[in-house]
């Protein structure tokens, strides 16, 4: 290793990309952070409800066990179990640290941090500031990376797009290469280390998502394209309360149900009257009736099919539409103002009514994906749980290059329970620095021994790939593109799936990968060409949109949010634990994981996405217990 | 024109050209908002007088305005794009960059100049680094918490910068946004560790003084900040510090 510091690269300034630059800071190497624009407008800040940490200080008797198992099952046991035990057992220092960072988390009246409810459980576990608290824990990370900025140790490169990593000889990443979204200057960037903190990729089922526009997923593509292994795919979690709309699907957080809020259509299908209007014993509020046990905060997965089953099967759609009711005008307004005051004026602004004296209208979107890229880990055998600052914690396949946050795949299996997305976010960050800082002590040669001339290479085929697209005078325009795959994805990857219907997709996928081969600007603008750097996404989100596709179509069972009712094993009706009925079941299901409780594997091959399986770590809560909501 | 919405957007090519002024409609359709409409014109960018143009750039992202990203001035007024709804304002819907800040291209523009501010005012809680120390920070009663949640949400969107008569290049006041954060910091229990530094820095050229108290800010701001009473706070305690600066700490 030469005397210079080494450098690392870290792409994305969310919630973990920022957590990922000030381990890496504070540890004393040199952090370069890539964004699309300032840091302070990731998509962290949607995030709403809360963060999830078992602290117990509601006389529940809450513990850091019962956070692992409700993770665990709440995925449906696909997730790996070390990485998830270290999440939960090291959640409330995480919480003690943003706490001393600054965030406004709200209150009790005795000064401590409030707790509230959320889904898929069944105790108060849920940290929060007000209804901002993906914002409010957002922004204390900046402040601290400002801080460090200010020393000199974090230098921003805001308003950067990242293109590729270059890798050297032995396929180590050694850097990447950016394109300056105002000059459009392609330029290469040497690292040490590369972290890929890039988010989600909600964007290729737009409209119909609650993600930012720039969740596209396009830098995690473009690795995946270089190499990266992909996986999970297939499992994309619809978020039931989703407020309607034509341009975007905004967020109504999970909280209002978790303070008191109640879900429910009229009894009888296109009933015409105002929600007010329809008495109490002419709602049907399918989900307490459905669920007993859990009622309105069920998990998100269970939720969202519940709704569709209310509204396409049992056709009880609000006004025969695609919409149910999420009702807060049975609470006390002060209360819902004071906890809810954030999403409450989304709805007011953006739907024009109040949710304090008239029930919202929602239905499911596309919220969140559970995979993304393969990362590895190293299990303490003494624990059980992560080994601490391993280099391998977040390690993806290519050697030097880190994925951590959303773009990740670890900690939710095939179902992401709400409020433990802040937290994988920022745990994940946090694990992922402290591995590059291992990574970079034991690493022998340092990205200038690579030569010049592979970075320049890789520069050149970005400049050509520009030049060609802004020389094009192709048919295709790519927000059109961009349209066509979010309705073929929402209509036929989407909450309910079937294999001819995946067929059909990924065959239309493939026609649109074509037809983006043949795009037309319309604008050959060099300066802040956003068209440009719309069809460069475009294309990428096409291709990831391929592998959650071909990964769906591979598995041939029911799991967390994917769904395929040919394949659904049911849980028999009114039978539980101790019934032989609900016993047969269980063998059943156990048999199903033999061959299925495995993580999916996506490959990137000329032909499309080749796919394999690979074992879960299943050594904290063996898979005994199927998942049981009733 | 009944059946359209009719925009009147101000383009510029670069920072250094000519600003010069286009007319787009696009077909009327409730529930749009300026962002929604703006991404029908860049499908088909061209104007009323059938002239095929380059695609409106500007600058958004979370689209239910809680990023921050698209302040631009709507009818006049420095706004969230995301949330201006078309039903509600009169045509032609004018649109121009966000006043105040160096436009990069037609609607974006670069607001770097927020920031710099925070990172003068050292807008952050010092801690001994990111990790645990196995405990928390000091308790906070609801009420403390009511009154720094509302500074807490600032986006760093802008508006009331755009808005404020004392900001702009004729002057080097930082505006109300970054003094607000430093009302923040100074009341958190451990930030108030830094306090006479933030005071300090508030003082000097640029700082708390420049305010015309011309009341712009509140009323433009997206989120509500009660910007002036922040401005008030702090003055009552520059005067404190002042005080103190000339006859030593008692």
């Amino acid at each position: 290793m030469s005397e210079r510091r080494p450098r690392v690269i870290v792409v994305g300034g969310g919630l973990g990309g920022l957590w990922a630059s000030l381990k890496i800071a504070e540890a004393g190497f040199s952090v370069q952070l890539f964004s699309l624009f300032e840091v302070k407008r990731s998509h962290s800040v949607c995030a709403q409800g809360g963060i999830n940490a078992s602290l117990d200080t509601k006389g529940q008797r809450d513990s850091i066990w019962q956070h692992m198992v409700d993770t665990i099952k709440g995925g449906s046991y696909l997730a790996n179990q070390p990485p998830i035990k270290s999440l939960c057992e090291e959640a409330p220092g995480l919480i003690r640290t943003f706490e001393r960072m600054g965030v406004t988390f709200s209150r009790t009246p005795e000064g401590i941090m409030d707790l509230r409810l959320f889904g898929g459980v069944k105790n108060k576990r849920t940290v929060f500031a007000g209804a901002s608290t993906g914002q409010q824990l957002l922004y204390s990370v900046d402040e601290q990376v400002r801080r460090l900025e200010a020393k000199g140790v974090v230098q921003k490169q805001e308003w950067w797009e990242f293109l590729s990593i270059v890798r050297g000889g032995d396929g180590t990443c050694r850097g990447i290469v950016a394109m300056d979204l105002k000059g459009l200057e392609v330029k290469e960037f040497r690292a040490d280390a590369v972290v890929l903190a890039s988010g989600g990729l909600g964007q290729i089922y737009a409209p119909k998502t609650t993600n930012s526009t720039n969740s596209t997923g396009a830098a995690a593509s473009r690795v995946y394209q270089q190499g990266a292994l992909f996986a999970n795919a297939e499992f994309f979690q619809f978020h039931p309360t989703a407020m309607l709309g034509d341009d975007k699907t905004r967020l109504m957080s999970e909280a209002a149900r978790g303070e008191g809020g109640r879900i429910w259509v009229p009894k009888t299908a296109g009933d015409q009257r105002r929600p007010k209007e329809i008495p109490e014993q002419e709602r049907f509020y399918f989900l307490e009736e459905w669920y007993p046990a859990y009622g309105n905060t069920v998990a998100r997965d269970v939720a969202s099919r519940a709704i569709w089953k209310a509204v396409r099967d049992l056709g009880l759609g609000v006004g025969g539409e695609d919409k149910v009711y999420l009702d807060l005008t049975h609470l006390d307004p002060e209360f819902v103002d004071t906890r809810l005051h954030a999403i409450l004026n989304i709805y007011r602004k953006f739907h024009g009514s109040d949710p304090i004296t008239e029930p919202m209208e929602i239905f499911p979107a596309a919220h969140y994906a559970m995979g993304g890229l393969w990362v590895d880990f190293e299990k303490n055998p003494a624990t059980g749980g992560l080994r601490c600052a391993s280099p391998r914690n977040h390690a993806t396949n290519i050697p030097g290059l880190y994925a951590c946050g959303e773009c990740d795949y670890g900690y939710h299996g095939a179902n992401r329970l709400g409020a433990n997305s802040l937290l994988s976010a920022s745990f994940s960050g946090r694990a992922a620095g402290e591995a590059v800082v291992s990574y970079l002590r034991g690493l022998e040669q340092g990205a200038d021994t690579v030569a010049n001339s592979i970075f320049s290479s890789e520069v050149k085929r970005q400049q050509e790939t520009n030049r060609s697209l802004l020389q094009a005078e192709g048919s295709e325009n790519p927000y059109h593109l961009h349209r066509a795959l979010g309705e073929l994805m929402t209509t036929k990857v989407g909450v309910v799936r079937e294999n001819r219907e995946l067929d059909a997709a990924f065959g239309e996928l493939q026609e649109l990968e074509a037809r983006s081969g043949c795009i037309g600007l319309g604008e050959s603008s060099n300066w802040a060409n956003q068209t440009l750097v719309y069809a460069r996404q475009v294309q990428d989100m096409i291709r990831l949109a391929q592998v959650v596709t071909r990964s769906a179509r591979e598995r041939d069972e029911c799991r967390g949010a994917h769904f395929k009712p040919e394949f659904e094993l049911q849980i028999p009706a009114d039978k539980f634990p101790g019934d032989p009925e609900f016993e047969a079941y269980r063998e059943d299901w156990k048999h199903r994981n033999e061959r299925w409780l495995k993580t999916t594997l996506a490959e990137h091959q000329p032909g499309g996405p080749k796919i394999s399986f690979e074992t879960v770590d299943t050594s904290v809560l063996p898979p005994e217990e199927p998942r049981d909501y009733r | 024109m009944a059946d359209q919405i009719h925009f009147r957007i101000r383009r510029q090519d670069r920072p250094d050209t000519r600003p010069y002024w286009q007319d787009f409609g696009i077909p009327d359709q409730t529930g749009h908002k300026v962002v929604s409409a703006l991404m029908v014109i860049r499908e088909n960018p061209v104007t009323l007088d059938g002239e095929r143009v380059d695609p409106v750039a500007w600058e958004y992202n979370c689209m239910e305005e809680v990023c921050g990203a698209c302040s631009m001035m709507i009818n006049g007024v420095p706004r969230q794009a995301c949330s201006a709804l078309v039903d509600e304002l009169t045509q032609p819907i004018v649109l121009e960059p966000l006043d105040k800040f160096p436009v990069v291209r037609d609607l974006m523009v670069d607001r770097t100049a927020i920031f710099s501010s925070l990172k003068k005012f050292k807008a952050w809680i010092e801690i001994d680094g990111a990790w645990d120390i196995h405990q928390g920070a000091p308790r906070m009663s609801p009420q403390t918490w009511r009154e720094s949640y509302l500074y807490s949400q600032c986006m760093s969107c802008g508006c009331c910068l755009a808005s404020c008569p004392q900001y702009g290049p004729h002057t080097d006041f930082v505006g109300p946004a970054p003094l607000a954060q430093v009302r923040l910091m100074n009341t958190h229990p451990t930030g108030r560790y830094n306090r006479e530094e933030r005071l300090h820095a508030i003082m000097a050229e640029g700082g708390l003084s420049e305010c015309g108290n011309a009341q712009n800010c509140v009323r433009v701001c997206p989120k509500g900040i009660p910007l002036t009473t922040a401005i008030g706070e702090l003055g009552r305690e520059v005067t404190g510090q002042l005080l103190r600066d000339l006859f030593g700490k008692s």
